[in-house]
């Protein structure tokens, strides 16, 4: 079943001298519940501005997007932001995690949006969730005292405290080394399959490309389809070069 | 997609906003110093003003009498006449029977001549009744006021001022202090209280029941004593339908040579607000004092709010919609405000309350100090989530303004 759904879509951007910038060019893209994609780019070529279309933060300039067979355009501003809230969880390079609240009042933070049961038992919801990523004993640190890999495993756990049905990650392991990236990245495909849902991760990094089930390169805007074969053959070409430094 | 409970949304903006001032302490305490203290201004000019107003209130009750006092004098219509004073205090009893007065009094006014240790000297005299007292708000400092019972002593009892009292030499009321009363039939009378503050005289004065004054009247007696005075204290709404009625009746029982005048006395009857003038002083320095405090918190909240960029960005991504957000960003400055105006109130009332503060401000003057005025609590808490929602609206409405892309990678 198509969770999101991305057809010739389109974004352009009017640069002051009036010129119009096209930074991607008809992208196709349909992502399944559970699936797993990988989005391989480099800087400049369109990475974010995709993200924040799939993230429903931004509009397509042409084209279409779909969540849950729904045209997003269709959404009011409150919808997309509740659509945003309830079904896509963040996870970005820099955590932005908030600073000065703990561990636990950080993987709240979604939950303050969130309707019914999930809200009013946002506490014991956070501890659990802060439990399920080896934080348990953390809950009262705040992110000045976490390190980097605990910092990103509040940043998952805040980004799976609602249940959501994707999980966008962008650089989740780019302010990592590569040990707690690695762990880092286990972790995230455990929860993401335990939860059932789809993960889509945006990265330079082709180790962290080559755990996903289905690949795509972005190259100046145009989306396409990599075989899995030579996004494993290149991840190891990067490590064994990564080994011999 | 749900909609979250209005409930929800309370709570979690109020959570939100909550930690954002208890994260933001120090920002916050320093931003809120001047709201506070305007609050603290305001709450006590309020406060302040309540027990000045009650200060002024008794003591022109004092003089005026509590509203509404009516005042009745009976005279001779022709120059040398006689008014038959035990009759027309008859006269009134019965009037005040009729109307159901409960409180009233006759006032007579004039000269007794005292014996002291430095020789014999006139004494101002008023007589009056024992319901006096609560009609005037007659402050007794030291022993007691007259009770029913007086009446019947063979020793008149008197109610000095302090000057008398000095002038006796201070003696302890418990040991019944008696002094001359001089006329062709000297009496012995007992000083039995004292009331510092109700003559604001430099020379002897002193109370007594109409029944001693005449018995110690002389041919002398000063032509003050040739009319008859008395004061019901009435409910100000039937003041007005009362006053001709009462001098019909007393019309009728002085004759058709007497002249019957009615009036009211109390500050009421004059109309006006002797405070207003300076309330509107204090509360308007109190209100620039507020709006200084104002305009230093919005401009804190808009450079607090440029430094959260990020953070409205993120909250959004997790999706934070721009109305909550909105009022998130509005809450933090009514919370922060809001706090700010307890603490303004504490200090007011901690000022309020002060029984030096209290003296100074009633002139040691007032019985019924009034309780802390919870109107001027909640005026206190009602400006400062005014100044709250004033200053959160600017940073509030930067906050939605934002793009949630260019507030996540700011």
């Amino acid at each position: 079943m198509s969770l999101l759904r991305l057809e010739a879509v389109t974004r352009s951007v009017e640069l002051p001298d009036e010129e119009v910038l096209e930074i991607l060019k008809g992208v196709d893209l349909d992502v399944a519940v559970g699936d797993h994609v990988s989005i391989v780019g480099r800087s400049g070529s369109g990475k974010s501005t995709l993200l924040n279309l799939l993230g429903l933060l931004d509009k397509p300039t042409s084209g279409s997007i779909y969540f849950d067979d729904r045209l997003t355009s269709d959404f009011s501003a409150n919808e997309r932001d509740r659509a945003r809230g309830a079904e896509i969880g963040f996870i970005f390079q820099q955590f932005n995690l908030l600073s000065g609240r703990t561990a636990l009042e950080n993987v709240m933070t979604p939950m303050l949006y969130a309707t019914g049961r999930a809200f009013w038992n946002r506490k014991r919801l956070a501890a659990e969730m802060l439990e399920r990523v080896g934080l348990g004993r953390r809950l009262d640190s705040i992110p000045e005292k976490l390190s980097g890999g605990e910092q990103q495993r509040v940043a998952i756990a805040r980004a799976l405290v609602r249940g959501p049905r994707l999980i966008l990650a962008d650089e989740p392991t780019g302010a990592l080394d590569i040990e707690t990236g690695a762990s880092v990245m286990e972790l995230l495909d455990d929860v993401a399959e335990s939860s059932g849902a789809a993960l889509i991760t945006i990265t330079h990094d082709v180790n962290v490309a080559a755990r996903a089930r289905r690949h795509y390169r972005l190259d100046r805007g145009v989306l396409s389809s990599v075989e899995a074969q030579r996004v494993l053959e290149f991840a190891e070409r990067q490590s064994a070069s990564r080994a011999a430094a | 997609m749900k909609r979250q409970s209005p409930a929800a949304a309370l709570v979690g903006s109020l959570a939100e906003a909550w930690a954002e001032v208890r994260i933001h302490k120090t920002r916050v305490l320093l931003s809120l110093i001047g709201v506070a203290v305007a609050v603290a201004a305001i709450t006590s000019v309020a406060g302040l003003g309540g027990i000045a107003e009650q200060a002024v209130r008794e003591s022109s009750e004092r003089s005026g009498g509590r509203p509404a006092m009516l005042s009745v004098f009976v005279s001779p219509g022709r120059p040398g006449g006689v008014i038959n004073g035990p009759a027309m205090g008859n006269a009134f009893d019965t009037v005040t029977e009729r109307y159901k007065i409960t409180y009233h009094s006759s006032v007579l006014g004039g000269s007794r001549e005292v014996q002291f240790g430095t020789g014999a000297a006139p004494v101002y005299t008023t007589a009056v009744d024992v319901d006096y007292q609560v009609m005037h708000r007659v402050a007794v400092s030291q022993g007691s006021w007259f009770v029913q019972s007086d009446e019947r002593r063979l020793a008149p009892a008197l109610v000095v001022n302090d000057v008398f009292w000095q002038r006796i030499g201070s003696p302890d009321l418990r040991t019944h202090p008696t002094v001359s009363l001089l006329g062709p039939h000297p009496v012995s009378a007992v000083v039995i209280g004292i009331s510092g503050q109700t003559f604001g005289t430099d020379q002897p004065a002193m109370y007594m029941l109409p029944s001693g004054f005449a018995a110690t009247s002389t041919s002398a007696s000063s032509p003050e004593e040739q009319q008859a005075q008395f004061e019901a204290w009435v409910p100000p709404s039937v003041a007005k339908d009362l006053e001709p009625l009462i001098k019909r009746d007393m019309v009728a029982a002085a004759g058709s040579g007497a002249m019957v005048q009615i009036q009211r006395n109390d500050y009421l009857a004059f109309g006006g607000d002797q405070l207003g003038p300076i309330k509107i002083v204090v509360g308007g320095i109190a209100g620039l004092v507020l709006f200084l405090g104002a305009l230093s918190l919005v401009n804190i909240s808009l450079v607090t709010v440029r430094q959260r960029i990020r953070e409205i960005g993120i909250r959004r991504s997790f999706g934070a919609t721009a109305g909550r957000v909105f009022f998130a960003v509005m809450m933090e400055s009514v919370v922060a405000t809001l706090v700010a105006g307890a603490v303004g109130v504490a200090v007011s009332i901690a000022i309020v309350e002060n029984p030096w503060v209290q003296g100074k401000i009633s002139q040691g003057n007032t019985i019924d100090l009034p309780p802390f005025p919870i109107e001027a609590a909640i005026l206190g808490l009602v400006c400062a989530m005014a100044v709250g929602v004033l200053a959160g609206l600017l940073p509030a409405v930067a906050a939605v303004r934002f793009k949630v892309i260019d507030a996540i990678r700011y």
